[in-house]
């Protein structure tokens, strides 16, 4: 736990000493170069300080750090809101997406995974394989591109981007609304998040088959079904779990660039606006929420090891 | 047709991989000037026998801007993962060699680095060096080394205990003999399959982070570049900016996949008789 936390703090040190020595300067970026020149010495002196330039950084991390740890996590600059309100807003979209991203193409990869293990060199097993190849080689952000193809442009079945209807208010956006809006970014993030675990599974389902007690198992006549859910299931469900786990990174990657192309107001989207605004503050936050996220995933994995297995359990905790 | 055995299929995989990744580069060099040529007298053309892959709404040859994007792409990504590697095997060595206080502190980079999630690092680390090349290539380059930093810490860890370094050292032979005459031979196949494995994911990274504008600028014909431009002109049933490029992409990836591949198999001496 301290171990975490002290990576936390050093995850947002690190992110602090990048954008601090960034050449890019956010005056330059945002306002650009033609009305800087138009501008008098007072208004960009103001500007200057609206945007923290000149400060040394070390003062500055120390003032970030502090604010943070009280959850202040300072003024976005290009939002105008809190920081703290602009990432609630928009992990509640990232988090619908990936969440069912998550579970899709974990459960849908853990068992293709084991399909395709049964029996290694059959032809449902070289399907499975090769079609994993190819989706571990394919960028998430061009699969978007294709899909948004499919069917948005051409079939015109589904909405070609953001996270609700274009011209109703709020209040006025059903929940019909916001599912057909996340069905594209959804399926493609799981598309794209399935490889991994397939491969992964298939592997260690393969190693199983081959394994004498289950060799034991078939001499004894156990049907294939009863082999998979007595022997092969909890062994390769360990390793599966934890991928599956240590994969939050991956899926939050893939979300950055889905939102991207769908033009959905997730926190990809927002730390790709930051990181080109220069929004400092905003860019911070993310990085450090999505730490959190990130190690705790790790966690949750470490623990479950314990809970599916045993001889783990009795050799103490490994977190 | 004549039955090959496996280690026979598995060469003539591994160099059709790298001829076909060779000239992509070589030709893609060459045509740097032409991916540029705008005419208007040709523009928003669907792929057909001249333009294999359409033009664009300048009027610029997309077969050629794939090829000279893709060539960008795989020389980013082999200076980024030559880059990487090498800090891998540097720190992976130091981290098992060097004492205790050393392996912690290594490993807590692996750690932190492994935590932020890469794109988002790939994108503050692109900030902090002025976005652009640079931007990219240390940016690819920092984030890719820990997982093989690890197989290389691990495999030296395991080295240090084997029986013939044992000896070795009690033969007194020098550290520095060690390193080079028993312990690197055994690390180089590992090395060399990592490093080509880490060339899809260093392509896959140049190519998303110069999408999201972090990276190439967007004059150059990069790959990134040309499927961002190309999004804006989806609306309008301009399939072919997208379509081509991509799937030119994904085939580089998945060559350079077989190609990692196809050697750990020949660089495996348990797959000699296959």
């Amino acid at each position: 736990m301290i171990r975490m936390l002290l990576l936390l703090f050093f995850v947002s040190v690190a992110a602090f000493t990048l954008v601090s020595v960034s050449p890019i300067d956010p005056l330059q970026a945002n306002v650009g170069q033609a009305a800087l020149g138009a501008m008098s010495q007072e208004q960009i002196a103001k500007l200057s300080e609206y945007w923290g330039v000149g400060i040394p950084p070390v003062e500055r991390f120390f003032a970030w750090a502090g604010d943070f740890f009280r959850g202040d996590m300072g003024m976005s600059l290009l939002y105008r809101q809190p920081v703290t309100k602009v990432i609630g807003v928009k992990l509640v979209n990232s988090l619908w997406l990936m969440a069912i991203a998550w579970m899709l193409s974990g459960i849908v990869g853990f068992i293709l995974g084991i399909l395709s293990g049964i029996r290694e060199g059959s032809l449902l097993d070289r399907i499975i394989k090769g079609y994993s190849l190819v989706i571990a080689s394919t960028p998430a952000f061009w699969l978007a591109l294709v899909l948004l193809m499919v069917f948005a442009v051409w079939l015109k079945v589904l909405p070609i981007g953001l996270s609700v209807p274009i011209g109703v208010e709020a209040s006025g956006v059903t929940i019909a609304d916001r599912i057909q809006h996340a069905i594209l970014p959804a399926i493609t993030l799981s598309i794209t998040g399935v490889a991994n675990i397939t491969l992964h599974t298939r592997e260690k389902m393969i190693e199983v088959m081959e394994s004498d007690y289950v060799l034991f198992a078939k001499a004894r006549g156990e049907s294939t079904y009863r082999i998979v859910k007595n022997h092969a299931l909890r062994n390769v469900l360990l390793p599966a779990l934890t991928l599956q786990f240590a994969s939050i990174s991956e899926i939050f990657g893939g979300s950055v660039l889905v939102e991207q192309v769908f033009s959905y107001p997730g926190l990809g989207q927002a730390a790709v606006t930051a990181g080109l605004g220069s929004d400092v503050p905003l860019l911070l936050g993310i990085t450090v929420i999505s730490a959190v996220f990130v190690f705790g995933g790790n966690l949750i994995a470490n623990l479950l090891y314990g809970v599916i297995d045993p001889r783990i359990r009795r050799g103490g905790s490994r977190a | 047709m004549i039955r090959l055995n496996g280690r026979i299929k598995t060469v003539v995989l591994f160099g059709i991989a790298i001829i076909f990744l060779i000239v992509v580069t070589m030709v893609g060099a060459f045509f740097s000037e032409a991916a540029m040529v705008t005419d208007f007298s040709r523009k928003d053309l669907a792929p057909g026998a001249r333009y294999l892959f359409g033009t664009d709404w300048l009027g610029r040859d997309m077969f050629i801007r794939t090829l000279t994007g893709l060539s960008m792409s795989i020389r980013i990504g082999i200076l980024a993962a030559g880059v990487s590697s090498v800090l891998a095997l540097l720190l992976g060595t130091l981290a098992a060699t060097m004492g205790k206080a050393v392996d912690a502190a290594i490993t807590w980079v692996i750690d932190l680095v492994m935590g932020i999630p890469h794109i988002l690092l790939l994108i503050l680390i692109s900030y902090a060096f002025g976005k652009g090349f640079k931007g990219v290539v240390i940016g690819v380059a920092l984030t890719h080394w820990t997982s093989l930093a690890r197989v290389i810490r691990g495999e030296v860890l395991q080295l240090k205990e084997a029986l013939y370094i044992q000896t070795a050292k009690k033969l007194g032979v020098s550290n520095a003999q060690i390193a080079w005459k028993h312990m690197f031979p055994h690390l180089y196949p590992q090395f060399l399959v990592g490093l080509i494995l880490m060339f899809p994911h260093a392509i896959l990274h140049e190519a998303s982070i110069t999408f999201l504008g972090f990276g190439l600028p967007p004059e150059q014909p990069a790959i990134g570049v040309i499927l961002s431009e190309s999004m804006k002109y989806l609306a309008m049933g301009r399939w072919w900016l997208a379509l081509f490029p991509g799937l030119f992409l994904v085939l580089t990836v998945i060559l350079f996949d077989v190609a990692g591949e196809s050697l750990r198999k020949l660089l495996d001496p348990g797959s000699v008789h296959k």
